[in-house]
């Protein structure tokens, strides 16, 4: 392998200077290489960290927070779920099945090092226009590669989300969650406590494949990208399913000290994490590292990103036992090193140092910098843009244009393609409800899932976007009836160095910091994923919330159909016609501008807990929240998984009707329920101080509108659900 | 009644099924590691759905060769029930104790879906609670299941009257615009001649309970039971 200088390796001078400092020396091939790959964005965060502090991390529900593999959350009965998000974006713009699937396996492995049972996958993903055949062809690879990983896992893929915009046509992101449950008394942490512990690897064997990922991950997509494909790595989902059973075997016989996977920067960034926790050294033999490839340099083996691999520091004398479980499961386990008290990263090949780094200057030395944030030209333009002056499109024609626009129309093409029912847990199926609603065997209770970022919304104002991501999060898990939790974010952004891209970071991080705090979702867990970029501009910001929620009673669950002719369709929350930002005005007028709709996080949280109270007193029949489409495609997005048609009745005294139908404003559900249980709902509407109006009834095969008795909308349900079910499809064939 | 789950290395079904007749039928269950090379002491196999070995060769091409598969097919010999679902299904088939082979869907694509199947008898170990021509609906999960054979095994099938359920319309329609993964004649179960060994793609454990959306799958689980406690009492 043709050797690199240290600004091949991502590194600048400024950064050189500073390692040559902390080394009293020039470091070698290697050592340049660890700090190189320690230093980069992927691993140090070090764009990102001063504004990550901002985040709310504390509550009484959080066990863990930031700074472990994942976050853990308390749900009670000495039980506990652990998750985070992880983005895999660059591998799966050059190499899309191998990209994705590396990134369900690395998330996955992220949650069982915590001791955890895996139980449920969502992704996050936003693409160009379906209309590209490359677009498709990125499309096929990303969701074959998520669905063959997690299927082999015997992982359901439960929820997520597909957004299509031009924004990310050369630059699509594959954001990976992944939740697991534990008994909060066998958490495993990535610590090295004790001096002299043997420090062994499992699982696969080293290659070259996946070297110096964490910094091409850290730097714009080029044409010269596509040369980087040897860094994407290759998955074996058989491989991390034997880890996965023999890891959790080891935890349950509490065989284990620390636990750390390989992911990001292998070997040197696991190993360097586990000790620098607690200051300690570590020594490690390169020539004992199993590898598949001959010839293989230091630097080769320590940088590697092969995938499906663990590192264990055994509770002293657990190392026969923890040999025998791996061999049971046809795994090597091997001893490669010990922890040490000089608080040295020493690597050996064999009798001779090949290199020596002190440990806590590739974490916390890592350099940080506060970039500058400069407002870009295009945020009061949009603004200030006149959407009166745009002519309405007319109703029935627009409702049809948006249930056939991709960023709306069913994800069943999708979803069909990922197990979502192993683990016979899933109780909301993909598509049912507003999040994924999973049992929790041996208890009454349920756990709800979701993820969420309407990243044109961010575009266009950051703060008011970022707020939005977490409220919608929140609001989605309140309509299956389960209250928020904790969440977690993978901040998808451009360059960092770019003024313009830093505003756009810091104050979308501000805003989910205030709804976070607010909504008490503090984050728990979460990833940083920057330079996305191709020579035609930046990504739309993209910070994507993981949210997960808890159910008391699973049976007390809501779905989004319409159930029966008679149930009242009801709309709680203000009511709202602002355009700005909608789907309606890119479909019909072409246009992503606007005012964003603004959120009074006072009346998310009154709306939050009146719909959790609504359906913990079963009034509910249906329950969906107006995000996409606005009113009128929540509607009929009700009616078309119900089968049953609907009246509603608007009233737009001469005011616009398309802001009516379709404005996407914040803090809104439709919802049905059966007569009776209108006073009840009244009573509690008036309670938790929050508007609604009976806006409709259930019935016939229809979806109706009329303003004021004028029909402004007759759409038969099947021919709705025609629109809404196969558009996807149809691009796709 | 006591009944074994075998597992192998891959297998991903094999905690949904303990589950189904642990907690559901209230059965004894035990999970066979496929080293083991005895199933002394069971009255009932499942093998369970996954992707044992990776599936890398070909479905369940490599499981057929564990240690546990002598004594499977003894028990078979002896009249032991075993079901074999998805995965288990293409092990049955490596394993010569059904007839046919596997292919990939011819969609090419992975499918996760709840189908309609119809029932085509009553009177056998595994539907005896089920009505013949009844419609049940059941999720599927898999990416090769579809399954082929040539036109005298499907013949001798059809005769034999070994196809225990096809891939259907929800009104119990047997057309070709029902069937998921392009099977030879919608088949999605078959049975031994002797009966005792049935193999399906479908996943019964995936709806034996009522907050997973169905109680059909339980049927099949419960047909087991009685006809094992309807031969021993």
């Amino acid at each position: 392998m043709k050797e690199l200088s240290y600004k091949e390796m991502g590194l600048t001078d400024e950064e050189y200077g500073k390692i040559k400092a902390v080394m009293g020396r020039e470091p070698n091939y290697l050592e340049t290489g660890i700090f190189s790959v320690m230093w980069s964005e992927h691993c140090g965060y070090k764009n990102s960290r001063p504004l990550l502090k901002t985040f709310p991390t504390e509550g009484p529900q959080v066990i863990q927070g930031p700074g472990e593999n994942a976050g853990v959350v308390d749900i009670g009965d000495g039980q506990a779920l652990v998750f985070k998000i992880e983005s895999h974006n660059h591998p799966s713009a050059i190499e899309p099945y191998q990209g994705a699937a590396t990134g369900v396996g690395g998330i996955v492995r992220d949650i069982f090092t915590m001791g955890a049972r895996p139980i449920a996958s969502l992704n996050s993903l936003r693409f160009g226009s379906l209309e590209d055949a490359r677009v498709r062809e990125l499309l096929s690879g990303v969701v074959a590669g998520i669905g063959d990983y997690g299927n082999c896992l015997g992982i359901p893929t439960v929820g997520g989300e597909v957004y299509f915009n031009e924004a990310y046509r050369g630059n699509p992101l594959v954001n990976a969650m992944c939740v697991g449950l534990v008994k909060t008394d066998e958490i495993a942490l990535a610590v090295a406590n004790d001096v002299g512990s043997t420090i062994m690897i499992v699982g696969a064997k080293t290659g070259r494949d996946g070297i110096h990922g964490a910094t091409f991950a850290s730097e714009e997509l080029s044409e010269k990208s596509k040369e980087k494909r040897p860094s994407v790595q290759v998955g074996d989902p058989f491989m991390e399913k034997l880890l996965i059973e023999a890891c959790l075997e080891l935890i349950k016989e509490d065989l284990v000290a620390g636990m750390q996977d390989l992911g990001a920067a292998g070997l040197t960034s696991s190993i360097a994490e586990t000790a620098s926790k607690k200051g300690l050294g570590v020594e490690v033999d390169v020539l004992k590292v199993p590898r598949r490839e001959t010839g293989m340099s230091p630097y080769e083996v320590m940088l590697s990103e092969s995938q499906e691999r663990m590192l264990i520091i055994p509770r002293s004398g657990a190392e026969d036992r923890i040999k025998a479980i791996f061999d049971k499961w046809g795994l090597d386990a091997v001893n490669i090193g010990t922890v040490t008290a000089d608080g040295v990263f020493r690597v050996r090949e064999g009798e001779q140092i090949v290199g020596e780094v002190p440990v806590m200057e590739l974490t916390e030395g890592c350099p940080v910098y506060v970039r500058v944030a400069e407002e870009p030209d295009y945020y009061q333009f949009c603004r200030n843009y006149d959407l009166n002056s745009i002519p309405e499109c007319a109703p029935q024609e627009a409702l049809e244009k948006l249930l056939a626009s991709p960023n709306i129309a069913s994800k069943k093409w999708i979803f069909n393609q990922y197990d979502y029912q192993v683990m016979t847990n899933t109780s909301l199926i993909p598509g049912d409800g507003d999040a994924a609603v999973l049992r929790i065997k041996g208890t009454r209770k349920g756990i709800a899932l979701v993820t969420d970022c309407n990243s044109r919304f961010v575009y266009l104002d950051p703060y008011q976007g970022g707020m939005r991501a977490v409220c919608e999060a929140a609001l989605n898990l309140a309509c299956v009836g389960a209250k928020p939790l904790a969440l977690t974010n993978c901040l998808n952004f451009g360059n960092p160095e770019k003024p313009n891209i830093y505003w756009q970071m810091k104050h979308a991080i501000a805003g989910m910091s205030a709804a976070a705090r607010a909504l008490d979702t503090p984050v728990v867990s979460g990833n940083v994923s920057l330079y996305n970029e191709t020579a035609q501009g930046a990504i739309y910001p993209t910070p994507v919330v993981g949210m997960v929620g808890l159910l008391k009673d699973i049976d007390r669950r809501c779905d989004m159909a319409f159930k029966d002719v008679g149930d009242l369709i009801v709309l709680i929350g203000k009511f709202r016609d602002e355009l700005g930002g909608s789907e309606y005005l890119s479909v019909c007028a072409g246009l992503e501008t606007g005012r964003v709709p603004e959120i009074d996080l006072n009346e998310e949280k009154s709306l939050l807990q009146l719909i959790q109270a609504s359906i913990h007193e079963q009034l509910l029949q249906s329950c969906h929240d107006i995000s996409e489409g606005g009113l009128a495609v929540a509607v009929a997005e009700s009616a078309i998984k119900g089968n049953i048609g609907g009246g509603i009745r608007i009233r737009s005294n001469g005011a616009r009707v398309d802001g009516i139908l379709f404005s996407e404003a914040p803090g809104r559900v439709v919802a049905s329920l059966k007569r009776a249980n209108m006073d009840r709902l009244v009573q509690l509407v008036v309670e938790h101080g929050v508007e609604m109006r009976i806006i409709g009834a259930v019935g016939g095969d229809h979806l109706v509108f009329d303003d004021d008795g004028r029909e402004i909308i007759r759409l038969r349900v099947t021919d709705a659900s025609g629109l809404w079910g196969e558009a996807i499809s149809c691009f796709m064939k | 009644m006591k009944f074994g789950v075998v597992v192998f290395p891959g297998s991903n079904c094999d905690a949904d099924c303990y589950h189904v007749i642990k907690e559901v039928l209230g059965q004894e269950v035990d999970y066979i590691w496929h080293k083991q090379t005895s199933v002394a002491g069971y009255d009932a196999l499942i093998l369970p759905g996954g992707f044992s070995y990776g599936d890398y060769l070909r479905t369940g091409a490599i499981a057929r060769f564990s240690p546990i598969m002598p004594a499977v097919i003894e028990f078979a010999g002896q009249g032991g029930l075993i079901i074999g679902i998805c995965n288990g299904f293409q092990i049955l088939l490596e394993a010569g104790l059904l007839p046919g082979a596997m292919l990939r869907n011819s969609s090419l694509k992975f499918i996760c879906d709840t189908v309609h199947l119809k029932v085509r008898r009553d009177d056998t170990a595994f539907s005896q609670l089920l009505k013949q021509d009844e419609v049940i609906d059941i999720p599927i999960a898999h990416g090769e299941g579809n399954y082929y054979c040539d036109p005298e095994t499907l013949e001798e099938l059809k005769r034999e009257n070994r196809i225990l359920f096809t891939y259907c319309g929800s009104d119990g329609e047997e057309d070709h615009a029902f069937n998921p993964n392009g099977s030879v004649a919608n088949i999605a179960g078959i049975i031994n001649k002797q009966g005792n060994v049935l193999g399906m793609m479908p996943h019964p454990e995936r709806c034996s309970e009522p907050i997973l959306g169905g109680m059909h799958g339980r049927k099949i689980f419960a047909s087991m039971l009685q006809f094992m406690q309807g031969v021993k009492c």
